[in-house]
């Protein structure tokens, strides 16, 4: 339910260096996350995309990040994070993982239960509600943690390649279903898989090289998700795996 | 099928045991054979059943007692960091120390009464309720953390909802550990001063070569001991379903 009456605020990120002693993950990445729209960071395993969230989410403090908001307010406390694991906590049923946000924060649980059945029910959970979820498929259990994310009800959702553990067909219908839900909402998807960026992304940044380097954004046409059958997308998907592969050869 | 399993074990056990008894010729003050122990245990029943029933009722306190302090230093060392380093010397301490050393103690302190051997039992039993408690809680999933941080969850909450659910597994584990551990220190404190209980029946036993009431008491002792680690076990299994066991164990 993004809200309409306040209008997306951008957001924009400075990183200074992350590493280890000689090992570099990047010396500085600067990018913009525009108000309202899919951002795709699109990058190979090890690049650092997942450390590059946590810093951007503020779990991880161990590196400079400068984040600011055209709104002028701080980022912390709008944010939602939705990582490659599901994260759902076992001994709790999918409603209560659904308003676990409420519970962390000593919030109005039953008043959301409403709220949160209805949203269970458009992912096609509805019947789920008091399963556990070591009952639920991986598909399901990804569902399920979207449901989590939205009903944080955030201006700025990060999201670390939530869909990469699915098979092909879920994850195209997993893919629709975000799309539409977080549409108007300000979204960070970090990812390895090109087509991913391409059918969700309305900016799309591929990060490459050692250290990491991000290329400026590519604005694909058309309105995301952008159908499999998009006559754009091949070649598109072709250049950027070129490029991909180009810098891990680079790099080695 | 899998019932009868731990019967034929038992049977095997009671075969080798009379076989035992005579292929050596031993005369019964050293080795009783079953059938004489079994008749000692139908004679005095209920002198042993009320002494059992005391040494039980030791145990299940100690094991309370036990469990509810070890589960209370787990969580303080967990939540407060500090406290490690003050806290953790003492309690180890507390369990480099044999019991057999504390108990003439415990008794002058808690009297010959059942006290005495209460705090026995909780003395062993706490330090594995602690360590594994403690344990489970500074393992918390990375992921639920960092998802928790970002919800703004405070530190009370997050212990409450995350980190001791999380840990419940391993405080189980330590809980079945206590649970089979607990009649080490119940019998000990009984042994060192008590007018009662299955320690008590024991050394009296033991002191007039009355090995066959010495047998009795024992089986009784082991029975009750199997039969409190599976009431723990199964109250655990009920409490704490979510607990994945991924290797199968048949």
């Amino acid at each position: 339910m993004p809200d309409a009456s306040s209008p997306a605020f951008s957001v924009s990120v400075r990183l200074g260096r992350v590493g280890w002693r000689d090992q570099t993950l990047w010396d500085s990445l600067d990018f913009t996350l525009a108000g309202g729209q899919w951002t795709c960071l699109l990058g190979a395993s090890g690049i650092g995309k997942t450390t590059l969230l946590r810093l951007i989410a503020g779990i991880d403090d161990s590196a400079d990040a400068a984040v600011a908001c055209s709104d002028g307010a701080p980022l912390r406390g709008r944010v939602a994070w939705m990582a490659q694991h599901d994260l759902l906590l076992p001994w709790l049923s999918v409603l209560d993982n659904a308003l676990l946000g409420e519970r962390l924060r000593g919030g109005d649980r039953r008043g959301r239960r409403g709220a949160a059945r209805d949203l269970l029910a458009r992912v096609g959970l509805g019947d789920k509600c008091d399963a556990r979820p070591a009952s639920l498929s991986g598909g399901e259990r990804q569902r399920a943690a979207l449901v989590r994310t939205l009903m944080e009800d955030r201006p700025v959702i990060l999201m670390d390649e939530p869909f990469s553990a699915l098979d092909a067909i879920t994850r195209l219908a997993i893919q629709d279903l975000a799309a539409r839900l977080l549409a108007g909402r300000t979204v960070l998807l970090v990812t390895h898989d090109p087509r991913e960026a391409l059918r969700l992304g309305h900016r799309i940044h591929v990060m490459s090289g050692k250290p990491a380097r991000l290329e400026p954004a590519q604005l694909p046409h058309g309105v995301p998700p952008r159908a499999l059958d998009d006559p754009a997308l091949p070649a598109m998907e072709a250049e950027i795996v070129r490029r991909l592969a180009d810098s891990a050869g680079a790099g080695r | 099928m899998n019932a009868l399993r731990p019967l034929a074990v038992f049977a095997g056990l009671i075969a080798l045991w009379q076989a035992i008894v005579w292929a050596a010729g031993l005369p019964p003050f050293i080795l009783p054979a079953p059938a004489r122990v079994a008749a000692t245990l139908a004679e005095r029943w209920d002198f042993l059943f009320a002494q059992a029933a005391i040494t039980l009722l030791e145990m299940a306190l100690g094991l309370v007692a036990g469990a509810t302090f070890g589960a209370l230093c787990a969580l303080a060392l967990a939540q407060v960091p500090p406290l490690r380093r003050w806290l953790l010397p003492v309690v180890i301490a507390s369990q480099a120390v044999p019991i057999f050393a504390i108990a003439p103690l415990l008794v002058i302190w808690f009297g010959y009464g059942i006290a005495s051997k209460v705090v026995a039992a909780a003395l062993v039993i706490f330090f594995a309720v602690t360590s594994t408690f403690y344990d489970g809680l500074t393992r918390t999933e990375r992921g639920f953390l960092d998802l928790a941080r970002v919800m703004g969850a405070s530190p009370w909450r997050l212990l409450v909802h995350v980190r001791v659910p999380a840990a419940l597994p391993a405080l189980a584990s330590g809980l079945r550990v206590a649970a089979v551990i607990a009649p080490i220190g119940a019998v000990i404190g009984e042994w060192v001063g008590a007018s009662a209980g299955l320690g008590f029946v024991m050394l009296h036993a033991n002191a007039r070569m009355q090995t066959d009431l010495m047998f009795a008491a024992l089986f009784i002792l082991g029975v009750v001991g199997v039969a409190l680690y599976h009431v723990v076990d199964l109250l655990l299994r009920r409490l704490i379903p979510w607990q994945p066991v991924t290797v199968s164990q048949d």
